[in-house]
């Protein structure tokens, strides 16, 4: 890997970014396991991490690299809290498709 | 160049995969995989630490949490139905404009100068540059995020307490 790292190619890293989301989003919608939404959602995340890291060497400043850090927690904290929900709805429903977590539609 | 396009080859397709695949435990292998080509990017882009941190947080323990509740479950069987027929084309015709809309904005955009690094003592993106950074401008944020992870184990804790256990003692 050459001095310069990937630096020239930053519009595409952020073109990567913006498809990865996109990816993201579109398993959101597309999936019925809550499981894999959640894992939609990490990807979605982690593109955003790529924007910022890419954001950071461009202009040559450590503060994108620091919110990825932020970033990382509040995706752990997600994680634990809705994985811990999922399980909680698997107990009672046995059943982890979203479709049929529909106690409070009216 | 060309290890740009293996990485970016290697992460949309592994993306494209883990929203595509039945297996749930599939799924979250092709993430692993995303996260670590991601990481490969961070390499490039002079931030080792956070590569570092991401394959040891994202791909390591975020998604063995992961594993561990798709085995716990049972659940990689589960992922059979799909959508209603409509909302399938919907969104991926949805994402595909996204992408297009993301592609015109870049493309007319003026190229960004990249600031040159400076000869510094401190290399950017190393573990003491960001400790520097996290401790002094970003220390508030820093300690609400270590709160906001507490307050998330101790929710973890309660929801998946078992009630039973509360109502014999």
């Amino acid at each position: 890997m050459s001095n310069e790292g990937f630096v020239t190619l930053y519009p595409l890293i952020i073109g990567l970014s913006v498809v990865l989301f996109s990816l993201g989003v579109l398993g959101v919608l597309v999936r019925r396991n809550a499981i894999i939404i959640f894992m939609s959602v990490e990807l979605m995340l982690n593109a955003a991490n790529l924007a910022f890291i890419a954001f950071a060497r461009s202009f040559n400043q450590i503060d994108g690299q620091v919110f990825v850090f932020f970033v990382m927690v509040v995706a752990a904290a997600e994680v634990a809290v809705g994985l811990a929900l999922i399980v909680a709805i698997f107990r009672t429903k046995r059943s982890i498709n979203v479709d049929d977590i529909n106690q409070l539609k009216g | 160049m060309i290890i740009f396009g293996a990485l970016a080859l290697i992460a949309v397709a592994s993306a494209v995969m883990m929203i595509a695949t039945r297996n749930a435990v599939h799924s979250a292998l092709f993430l692993v995989v995303v996260m670590a080509s991601l990481a490969v990017f961070f390499l490039g882009l002079w931030a080792p630490f956070v590569a570092m941190v991401q394959v040891a947080v994202y791909a390591g323990a975020i998604m063995v949490l992961f594993l561990f509740v798709i085995m716990l479950l049972g659940a990689e069987k589960t992922g059979a139905r799909m959508l209603r027929s409509w909302q399938t084309p919907l969104a991926i015709g949805l994402a595909a404009a996204v992408v297009l809309l993301g592609a015109l904005l870049l493309l007319n955009t003026a190229p960004i100068e990249v600031a040159d690094l400076p000869a510094a003592e401190i290399v950017m993106g190393s573990a003491e540059a960001i400790g520097l950074a996290l401790y002094s401008v970003w220390l508030f944020p820093f300690e609400a995020v270590s709160i906001l992870l507490l307050v998330a184990m101790i929710g973890a804790v309660v929801m998946t307490r078992d009630e039973r256990k509360k109502k014999s003692a």
